[in-house]
């Protein structure tokens, strides 16, 4: 789950991780209020999306005025923002963040995810901030520092040291930062974090370390436990298709194809999608329903199927294991009737029961394509969606 | 021959009375796995399924000498589980449950390496060796005693591939279901490294995935220390970049671990590699084949 950058400085104030001050607002009028609120003579202006690259798309304004404030956030909220990473149809600015401009001595990089390689916490850091940082690891890797953090230490002095000398901080800065790497290390395993970013993190006029922008992700898995996190979910900036499938225990993600999948287990659907692409099609969605793909099940995914109106043609996959194929072709045949499906629908099975449910299929009386095994699945998928 | 696991393992169930953990140990006893023992904290004393539920894994494993756990526990108390077995001295542990909290297996992977106990999973299939041992959720009547060793990411492709050897009579070694977590116990690399020692072991078919770099890291190792013919699948090509696939593990992230660079260390490595999930028996066929 997405923090907004607003929710992620409340919580990095709770933790003392310094960050210019700033208020949320969700009108033109209480932007300019809290610009007045703010004082000063700089503020940002700061749409509120799950996406990063707002700069660039023009979700973040520098306003001489409080006058200037209200017309960016007028200009913003109400509007979609679309940058490089929110997707073509782009996301809602529902709040804009008004912050007191920052005087920037240097930007610095500064994020913490969990290392898979070495199954740790690990701190990243580099003097070049402000930047795509994946761009930065691509063209100039020496310029990324990484220090691993063992669950037993913490975050040790001389990791604190070697991150503060790469990044060239003076003596100051360095204590500060090291005080910065400890409170962020409490926060994101107090908090189930997976991701913290800090881009950038500034060195201010002053001297001082600040938190320009904040970006954090918790766990999906571990909201059970912090309910207060869970709370800030925003379910505008979440693909509505996405969530209703959840809500079912669905796993799915639309895509831009005409071929719709419908498959049990991640790395089985994710081949199906690859194995339509390999036949010269393009899968409309990845969508796995699970080991337990119960008839209640099967129709909430072709309900959800069917409500993407680019698709030509179903392919179900489904390699009964625990579950037998017979109650499948049973969930299959009753889902078809209710919802009343108007694609072709070419059906894959394998596993337990297997004849039985193939002999159901075809003597439904339904239009179903029966396949033989992926290859021939995949091709009468792709040839029905021609058709 | 096989790996990990054979018909004289004992095995310890924790979560055995419940619905999951229940249903599945049925199953294993039913193919003929030697469950010995079950842990349900609280539940100490009785019988369930034929065989004796005890509190904790210390009192399960001085009772029955059991040296493998499969853990069915529910996600917020399995890290916990996981950590009770290492500490109660069996020597293999696998973890079935799905969706625990990552930093928790981090904790657990800390713990694992100071008592020196395998781990495989969580959020796995199992482990298997046809006709001698099931531990997991997977079929059992898919498999084939015979010379394939498997090892996957994935679930149910893993059963695309098992199904696959025994249709054209390779049969299976022994297949392990590694998990679809990005911290999790056995990786690619250890389990190349035992069906490479394995001399029931004639070729090895492995199912990787986006995200992460282990394939990229098994690729490596290969081209070194594996001798056995290799068919590699990667699952993953057309995922859009920063969506998670169903699996926590399954996501390209800053324009890492996608399925084109895996096939590509793969292929270097001198794995045949597979574009198509239909291909892995007979491609596996073709080499086995002089």
């Amino acid at each position: 789950m997405n923090l907004h950058e607003y929710q992620s400085k409340k919580l990095f104030t709770e933790y003392g991780i310094p960050v210019p001050e700033g208020i949320p607002a969700e009108t033109a009028e209480a932007a300019e209020a809290a610009a007045m609120e703010l004082g000063g003579a700089l503020w940002v202006v700061k749409a509120q999306v799950h996406a990063g690259g707002r700069g660039k798309a023009g979700g973040v304004k520098l306003a001489h005025s409080p006058e200037q404030v209200q017309q960016y956030a007028s200009e913003m909220l109400g509007t979609m923002l679309v940058t490089h990473q929110s997707g073509p149809a782009g996301l809602p600015i529902n709040i804009v963040y008004v912050e007191a401009g920052s005087d920037i001595e240097r930007e610095l990089y500064l994020s913490m995810l969990i290392d898979r390689e070495v199954s740790k916490v690990a701190f990243i850091a580099s003097a070049a901030g402000g930047m795509d940082i994946e761009q930065v690891a691509a063209e100039t890797p020496e310029q990324i520092l990484t220090v691993a953090i063992s669950p037993e230490n913490g975050v040790q002095d001389e990791q604190a040291q070697q991150l503060s000398a790469g990044l060239g901080l003076d003596q100051k800065q360095s204590s500060q930062f090291a005080d910065l790497m400890q409170r962020l290390y409490r926060l994101f395993l107090e908090c189930d974090a997976s991701l913290i970013e800090v881009n950038p993190l500034i060195i201010a006029g002053s001297g001082e370390l600040l938190a320009l922008d904040a970006k954090i992700n918790i766990d999906d898995n571990a909201l059970f436990r912090q309910e207060r996190l869970a709370e800030l979910r925003d379910p505008s900036q979440e693909d509505q298709k996405e969530r209703e499938a959840a809500e079912h225990d669905l796993n799915y993600v639309s895509l831009d194809g005409d071929i719709a999948c419908m498959v049990n287990g991640a790395g089985l659907a994710m081949a199906t999608m690859d194995l339509i692409k390999l036949h010269g099609g393009e899968p409309a969605n990845f969508l796995d329903v699970g080991g337990g793909a119960t008839s209640e099940r099967v129709a909430a995914a072709f309900k959800l199927i069917l409500s993407n109106r680019n698709v030509r043609a179903i392919l179900v996959n489904i390699f009964g294991g625990i579950v037998r194929c017979d109650l499948i072709a049973q969930g299959i045949i009753s889902a078809v009737k209710e919802v009343g499906v108007r694609v072709p629908v070419v059906v894959r099975l394998e596993g337990t029961n297997v004849i039985k449910g193939r002999t159901l299929l075809a003597e439904s009386g339904l239009d179903i394509i029966s396949a033989d095994d992926l290859t021939d699945a995949a091709q009468k998928a792709v040839s029905s969606a021609a058709g | 021959m096989s790996v990990l696991i054979d018909r004289h393992s004992k095995v310890i169930c924790q979560g055995i009375t419940g619905n999951q953990g229940s249903f599945h140990t049925e199953q294993c006893i039913e193919y003929g796995t030697r469950v010995v023992a079950g842990v349900t904290p609280g539940r100490g004393g009785e019988e369930h399924l034929g065989v004796p539920v005890y509190n904790t894994m210390r009192e399960a494993v001085a009772e029955s000498g059991a040296e493998v756990s499969m853990i069915y526990v529910p996600a917020r108390f399995a890290a916990g589980a996981i950590q009770e077995a290492a500490e109660s001295g069996v020597s293999l542990i696998v973890c079935i449950t799905e969706g625990i909290p990552v930093l928790d297996m981090v904790n657990v992977k800390a713990a694992l390496e100071i008592n020196g106990c395998r781990l495989i999973g969580p959020n796995c299939p199992g482990i298997i060796t046809p006709d001698e041992c099931k531990i997991g959720i997977m079929p059992g009547f898919i498999h084939r005693k015979g010379r394939i060793g498997v090892v996957s990411r994935s679930g149910t492709l893993t059963y695309e591939a098992v199904y696959q050897t025994t249709q054209n009579g390779l049969g299976q070694s022994t297949c392990i279901g590694i998990g679809g977590d990005p911290v999790r116990g056995m990786d690619f690399i250890d389990c190349l490294r035992l069906f490479q020692e394995d001399p029931g072991t004639d070729g090895i078919v492995m199912v990787g995935e986006i995200g992460g770099t282990d394939e990229e890291a098994a690729a490596e190792f290969m081209q070194s220390e594996v001798t056995k013919p290799v068919v590699a699948y990667i699952a993953g090509v057309t995922a859009p970049p920063g969506k998670r696939m169903g699996h926590a593990g399954a996501i390209v992230a800053g324009g890492k671990g996608t399925a084109a660079d895996k096939f590509k260390a793969l292929d270097a490595a001198g794995a045949a590699i597979v574009r198509s999930p239909a291909e892995l028996g007979s491609k596996m066929m073709e080499l086995l084949t002089p």
